[in-house]
């Protein structure tokens, strides 16, 4: 996969990151990096094989229904930059 | 001109009767003072980690076995990353490659047919806070106490052809869900929600249209007007010679139509990666075989059971399970008083009628099944006339559930039980008839209309209220016998 500077300046604004003109440069060049690097894979023959999306052999990790204490109101707020009658006050998002 | 007929799918989500959230023990409650249920895990803070909610995948197992769905035995959850303030994360746990059912169906009759809506698939994901506008700061509030609230999204394939057939599926599926006790699907507190996916097309075409999806439907009243206000608006454009786009609407139910929201060209891009943060999810036969075994009697066989034990028609069995309060109601009424086709009128009848007119939907109703039983009963006995009955049944629905109204006490506090003394009623009939001798004498000569006058001049002359039953049959036997 070829990695353009556009795809950059999409995935930059996906995650709200605010790249200056170096940085861009040198995501450029790191990804082009990473993505050659697992490109290795693709010369093996995976017919047959699972995809695994975990590298812990670990399943059915649960917990009954059971209800626990919350946190205190305040400290779930403790970092809110802004909070109005216990609710965070965030930039205008709804209509 | 050419005939269009729309072609509709539809995304539920329904919130889980669990007591805590999908992935923290939190509780899952609706309400509670702003951000009193948020702990490290629901509201986002870096290094918590989720621990999945075992009864959420009973609930969702039994969901999926209820409509005839595949469980998928080897299922995961997925991230889905966008930004948006009702989700503190910036990502939700949600499941796009291994939904745990696929496959599936809602059975629904609309006009006599029988249909079946198939489900696409079933899956599992957190619900995000809630965001209130506060107009003094012209910003945006959030209260994470729902955020990690488990949902099942269940999705319909584009079956359904008409708003009857929309609430119908809506209305089945909600039945089904209550019985099964894994939501109590109140609209109103937004643990039912659905979008509507709509597209038209000429009809006989089996090309499918440009779809759009609407969402802010919260009643059934609200989705059947929305499915057919965007069937016009679709059709009116493809008249005029332009073209649907895809997009998301917001239905306005005051104004009777919809607004664009967001359209495809700025559709967002979720880039969905499986969880790295929850393992895998093994469902095996024996868990499946638990879940089985543990499933209460659905509406289709409380149906079948209905005919059976309790001599019912299937249109009245119908009726009656479509909504489960109304039918717990029935059923404890009918164990009480032994009378299920009374009973079933009763609660279909009278019971809906006065739901109705208080604008309560049937699971407001707190109405005590005892107290309707000896409403049932007595007048069943001819104790209680109809309107005195209905005066007790508006009684009982005030009486708070703890404190169910004494129907025999109130009948008598409030002289609504009939005189079944026949002494009394004979007396009433012989002074009605010396009152009037010559409608009488017309009456006797085949004027059979004056039956009904003579009947209430008798009424009137009744000392407590007068069983009108009995007093027609002795005004009829005298008028009958010629020496009265």
């Amino acid at each position: 996969m070829k990695v353009t500077r556009e795809l950059v300046d999409s995935v930059a604004h996906l995650a709200r990151l605010d790249l200056d003109a170096a940085e861009r440069e040198a995501a450029l060049r790191d990804l082009t990096r990473i993505l050659d690097y697992v490109d290795a894979l693709s010369a093996l023959d995976t017919d047959g094989v699972q995809p695994m999306s975990h590298a812990l052999r670990l399943q059915n990790v649960l917990r009954a229904d059971e209800p626990a204490p919350s946190m205190a109101a305040q400290d779930v707020l403790q970092n809110a930059p802004e909070r109005k009658d216990g609710c965070f006050l965030a930039p205008r998002a709804v209509e | 001109m050419t005939a269009y007929e729309m072609v509709v799918g539809l995304e539920v989500h329904v919130e889980l009767a669990t007591r805590t959230k999908l992935f923290c023990a939190c509780s899952a409650a609706f309400g509670g003072a702003p951000n009193t249920h948020c702990c490290p895990v629901c509201s986002g803070m870096p290094g918590a980690l989720p621990v999945l909610n075992r009864r959420v995948v009973d609930l969702a197992i039994a969901t999926g076995l209820a409509l005839g769905c595949r469980i998928t035995r080897h299922t995961q959850f997925d991230r889905k990353n966008y930004f948006y303030p009702d989700l503190p994360k910036a990502y939700q746990i949600s499941q796009l490659y291994m939904p745990i059912c696929r496959g599936g169906s809602v059975q629904i009759d609309v006009g006599g047919a029988r249909k079946d809506v198939r489900i696409h698939e079933i899956h599992m994901e957190e619900d995000a806070g809630k965001l209130v506008h506060d107009p003094w700061t012209d910003r945006t509030m959030a209260d994470y106490n729902r955020c990690g609230v488990p949902l099942l999204e269940i999705v319909s394939e584009p079956d359904m052809r008409s708003p009857e057939e929309v609430v119908a599926y809506l209305e089945k599926l909600r039945a089904t869900l209550q019985y099964l006790g894994v939501s109590d699907c109140k609209m109103q507190e937004g643990s039912l929600r659905a979008d509507v996916n709509l597209s038209v097309r000429p009809v006989g075409s089996e090309a499918l249209g440009t779809r759009t999806e609407m969402k802010n439907l919260n009643s059934f009243k609200a989705i059947a007007r929305a499915v057919a206000g965007e069937f016009r608006r679709q059709v009116e454009l493809l008249q005029d010679g332009r073209a649907v786009r895809q997009e998301t609407r917001r239905w306005d139910d005051n104004k009777d139509t919809s607004f664009a929201m967001r359209s495809k060209e700025d559709a967002q891009d979720y880039r969905y990666f499986p969880e790295p943060d929850l393992p895998p999810l093994v469902i095996d036969e024996a868990w499946i075989e638990r879940v089985r075994a543990s499933l209460p009697e659905l509406a289709e066989a409380k149906i079948a059971r209905f005919q059976r034990d309790m001599g019912l028609s299937e249109r009245d069995a119908r009726a009656l399970t479509a909504e489960k309060p109304l039918c717990d109601l029935f059923e404890q009424t009918a164990a009480c008083c032994a009378r299920p086709k009374d009973a079933a009128n009763w609660v279909m009848g009278e019971v809906r009628a006065a739901l109705k007119a208080r604008g309560l939907a049937p699971d407001a109703l707190t109405l005590a099944p005892e107290a309707l039983a000896r409403i049932v009963l007595l007048t069943a006995q001819g104790s209680l006339a109809r309107d005195g009955a209905r005066e007790a049944l508006q009684a009982a629905m005030d009486a708070s559930p703890d404190a169910p109204l004494d129907v025999d006490a109130f009948a008598r506090a409030h002289g609504l039980l009939l005189a079944r003394d026949d002494g009394a009623c004979e007396r009433a009939v012989r002074e009605a008839l010396q009152a009037f001798p010559a409608e009488v004498a017309r009456c006797r000569a085949g004027e059979e209309k004056l039956v009904g006058f003579l009947v209430g001049q008798a009424m009137k002359r009744m000392p407590g209220r007068g069983d009108p039953r009995r007093v027609s049959e002795l005004l009829r036997e005298a008028l009958r016998a010629p020496d009265a």
